[in-house]
C-alpha cells in the first residue's frame, strides 16, 4: 500500500464522484512549487494573529505588553491562564462565574430559538395557510435588522419589569430574552431553508399510512433535520457565549457579568491588564466554540451551499 | 404540547373545519408568534412611538411619568447632526458605512474565488492541510478577532509594527505608526472620508471575511462537470477563455446571493469598528450600528436612538430592495 501512494495521490484527496470522471493530471513541478509558495504565504497570513496571541498568552514575564515578535517566548508558562481563571478583571468575579453566566444565556437562546423556531420553520416550509406571505415578510424584515436596532425599546421595556428587588433588565434572563428576539427569526429562516430541501416523498408515505401533521413532523422531519438543528443551536450558542451589546447595556452587578464584558474591560482605553492575560482570556473564550465549529463545519458549509444554489 | 392538546378539545365550528390547514399551521406557528410578538414586534412598534418622544433616563423607572411628545424633533436632530455625539455627521457616517460594506465584499469575493481556484488546481499537494488552516478565521468569535486585531495595530507594542521592523530590518520599536489614530485622513472628498484606521479595519475584516467566500466558491467549483473544461479545451480555449465560459457561469449563481448576504452582514458589523478604532479618529470609522449603540449606551438618548433605528430600518430596506433587484436581474444565469 505504502509503495503505491505516490502513484495515485489524486484519488485520495479528491471526492470519489469527481475522481472517477476526472482524468489524471500532473501539475508541472515549477507550477506546483509556485502555487505551494502562494498557499504557504496565505497560510502564514491566516495564522499570524493566532501565533501572536498564543505566544503572548504563554509569555511568562507578566509584562504589561510584548516587546517583540517571538513565537515561543523563553520560559513559556501557563501562568497567565491560571491568573485569568482565578480573577480576570478587577471585579471580584472568577472566570468560572463569568463562563457560567455566559453559558446560562447561551443555553436559553439556543434552546428557545431552536425549540420554538423549528415548529414555525416546518409550518412555513410545508403548509399552505392564510397569512403565510405576510408572516414570512415579517420574519424576513426582522432578520434584516441588526440586533442593536431593538436595543433602546428592549432596554426601556425590560427596565419597567420590576418584581420586588428583581429587575428583568438587570438580569441574565433579560439579556437572553433580548438576544432571542433577534436570534429567533434567523433560526426560523435557517431551518426553513433546510427543511425545504428534504424530499416530500417520505411525508407523503407517512400521510398514506395515516400519520397526522404532528406525527409526520416528529417522526419524519425532525430526525432528518438533525444537522440543521445542531447548526442552528450552535449559532444560538455562539450568540449567547460571546454576547456583548445587550449585556454591556443591561447588566449592572459584577456577579452577573459575562465573558464578553470582561474582555471589553481588558482592552478598553483604561485597560491595565497585562496583554498575556488578555491573550489567555481570549483563548479560553474562543477555544470551546472554535473547536465545536470545526466539527460542525461541513454541515454549516453544506447549509451555505444550499442557500447559494437556491438563491 | 399542551397548546396542541387543548386546541384539539375546542368545539369545532364550520370555519374551523373549512380552514383546517390554516388552523394546523397556526398551531405550529403559535409558540414562535407569541414569543416574537412580545420580544420582537411589540418592541419595534414601541420604538416608533418612542422616536416621537423625548425618552430619556428620567423616564426609565417603573413609576416614571410618560415622556413628552416632541413630534419629528428627534429625526430632525439626527439629520441636522445635533445629537451630542462629537464629530457626528449623518451623511458622512452613511457614506462611510456603504463604502465599508461595498469595499469589503468586493475584496472578500475576489480573494475568496481566487484562492478557491488555486486550491482547486488538479494535482496540488497538501490541499486538505491548506483548507483546514484557511478555515480558522471563520471559527473564531468576531469579538475576539476585533480585540486581538486592536492589539495588533498598537503603535508601540503591536504585532503589525513589529513585523514591519523585522521586514525592513529596523531596530525593535523602530516603526511605530499609530494606525488607528492618524488624525489626517488619506482620502477626504466631501462626505467621503477614509482615514488610515479604515485600512486597518479593512485588513482585519479581509482576514476575517475571505475564507467563507472561498468555501462557497469551492463548493461551486466542484459542482462544475469536468467534461465542460474538456470540451472547451477541444475547442482550443485558453485558461482565461475557460474561466469566462465555464467557471464564471457556475460561480455567479452561488456567489451572488452570498455576496449580498455578506454585504448586509458587513454593513452591520459592530465589533471591528467598536473595538478596534472605537469609531475614531474623529468618528470617521463610525458605522450606523455603532452610532446607534452609543446613542443608547453613552448618551442615554433613548428617543433619539429610536428615531435613529427607524432611519436604519429604511436604509436597510432600501439596500434589501436594491440587492434583490440585482439578484433577480442576474437570475438568468441560473440556467
Amino acid at each position: 500500500m505504502t509503495a503505491q501512494v505516490g502513484a495515485v495521490p489524486q484519488a485520495i484527496t479528491k471526492p470519489v464522484a469527481v475522481a472517477t470522471t476526472q482524468r489524471q493530471r500532473r501539475l508541472p513541478l515549477r507550477r506546483q512549487f509556485i502555487l505551494q509558495l502562494v498557499c504557504l504565504f496565505i497560510a502564514l497570513t491566516v495564522l499570524f494573529p493566532i501565533m501572536w496571541i498564543v505566544s503572548m498568552a504563554i509569555d511568562p514575564r507578566n509584562i504589561s505588553r510584548p516587546d517583540g515578535l517571538t513565537l515561543i517566548p523563553p520560559g513559556a508558562s501557563f501562568a497567565a491562564f491560571a491568573q485569568v481563571i482565578q480573577q480576570p478583571t478587577q471585579n471580584p468575579v472568577s472566570f468560572v462565574q463569568l463562563a457560567a453566566n455566559s453559558l446560562f444565556i447561551a443555553v436559553i437562546i439556543s434552546t428557545a430559538s431552536v425549540g420554538v423556531g423549528v415548529l414555525a420553520a416546518y409550518a412555513f416550509s410545508r403548509m399552505a395557510f392564510r397569512g403565510r406571505e405576510t408572516l414570512m415578510i415579517g420574519v424576513l424584515a426582522v432578520l434584516m435588522l441588526p440586533a442593536v436596532a431593538t436595543l433602546a425599546p428592549l432596554y426601556v421595556m425590560l427596565s419597567k419589569v420590576q418584581i420586588g428587588t428583581f429587575n428583568l433588565r438587570d438580569s441574565l434572563f433579560g439579556v437572553a430574552l433580548a438576544v432571542t428576539s433577534g436570534q429567533l427569526p434567523f433560526a426560523i429562516w435557517n431551518m426553513k431553508g433546510y427543511i425545504d430541501t428534504i424530499p416530500r416523498d417520505l411525508e407523503e408515505a407517512a400521510a398514506v399510512d395515516g400519520a397526522g401533521k404532528l406525527q409526520t413532523f416528529w417522526h419524519v422531519i425532525l430526525p432528518l433535520s438533525t444537522p440543521v438543528l445542531a447548526v442552528t443551536a450552535f449559532f444560538g450558542f455562539i450568540a449567547g457565549w460571546t454576547e456583548f451589546y445587550f449585556s454591556w447595556q443591561f447588566l449592572d452587578q459584577p456577579q452577573s457579568f459575562t465573558l464578553a464584558m470582561a474582555l471589553n474591560g481588558m482592552v478598553g482605553q483604561y485597560g491595565t491588564t497585562p496583554w498575556s492575560q488578555f491573550a489567555a482570556f481570549s483563548i479560553l473564550v474562543a477555544l470551546p466554540v472554535s473547536v465545536v465549529y470545526m466539527f460542525l463545519q461541513r454541515y454549516i458549509v453544506g447549509g451555505l451551499a444550499i442557500g447559494g444554489v437556491k438563491g | 404540547m399542551s397548546v396542541l392538546a387543548s386546541a384539539a378539545t375546542t368545539p369545532r365550528r364550520s370555519w374551523w373545519r373549512r380552514s383546517r390547514n390554516t388552523r394546523t399551521a397556526y398551531l405550529f406557528l403559535l409558540p414562535a408568534l407569541l414569543v416574537m410578538a412580545v420580544i420582537t414586534f411589540y418592541p419595534l412598534v414601541f420604538q416608533v412611538w418612542m422616536s416621537f418622544t423625548d425618552y430619556g433616563l428620567k423616564n426609565l423607572n417603573a413609576r416614571a411619568p410618560a415622556p413628552p411628545y416632541v413630534g419629528f424633533n428627534n429625526y430632525l436632530r439626527i439629520l441636522q447632526n445635533n445629537i451630542v455625539i462629537p464629530n457626528f455627521d449623518f451623511m458622512r457616517v452613511l457614506v462611510f458605512n456603504l463604502w465599508w460594506a461595498l469595499s469589503n465584499v468586493v475584496i472578500h469575493v475576489v480573494l475568496g474565488v481566487l484562492i478557491a481556484i488555486i486550491l482547486n488546481t488538479p494535482g496540488l499537494w497538501l490541499k486538505r492541510f491548506y483548507r483546514a488552516i484557511y478555515i480558522v478565521p471563520v471559527v473564531i468569535p468576531p469579538i475576539i478577532v476585533a480585540t486581538v486585531w486592536r492589539n495588533m495595530f498598537d503603535p508601540t507594542n503591536g504585532a503589525v509594527n513589529f513585523l514591519i521592523d523585522i521586514i525592513f530590518r529596523l531596530p525593535p520599536g523602530g516603526f511605530n505608526l499609530d494606525w488607528l489614530n492618524q488624525p489626517n485622513p488619506i482620502i477626504a472628498a466631501g462626505p467621503f472620508v477614509l482615514p488610515l484606521a479604515y485600512f486597518a479595519l479593512l485588513a482585519a475584516n479581509v482576514w476575517l471575511g475571505w475564507p467563507l467566500n472561498s468555501v462557497v466558491a469551492t463548493g461551486a467549483l466542484q459542482s462544475i462537470p469536468n467534461e465542460l473544461y474538456e470540451a472547451a479545451e477541444m475547442d482550443g480555449a485558453g485558461a482565461w477563455a475557460k474561466f469566462r465560459a465555464v467557471t464564471l457561469p457556475f460561480l455567479r449563481p452561488a456567489m451572488l446571493p452570498y455576496a449580498i448576504y455578506g454585504f448586509v452582514i458587513t454593513f452591520n458589523l459592530f465589533y471591528l469598528s467598536y473595538f478596534m478604532s472605537g469609531g475614531g479618529p474623529f468618528g470617521q470609522t463610525e458605522l450606523l450600528v455603532t452610532t446607534a449603540y452609543r446613542l443608547v449606551n453613552e448618551q442615554q438618548l433613548y428617543g433619539v436612538a429610536a428615531a435613529f433605528a427607524v432611519f436604519q430600518f429604511f436604509i436597510l430596506l432600501a439596500i434589501t430592495l436594491v440587492t434583490n433587484r440585482l439578484a433577480k436581474a442576474t437570475a438568468q444565469f441560473d440556467a
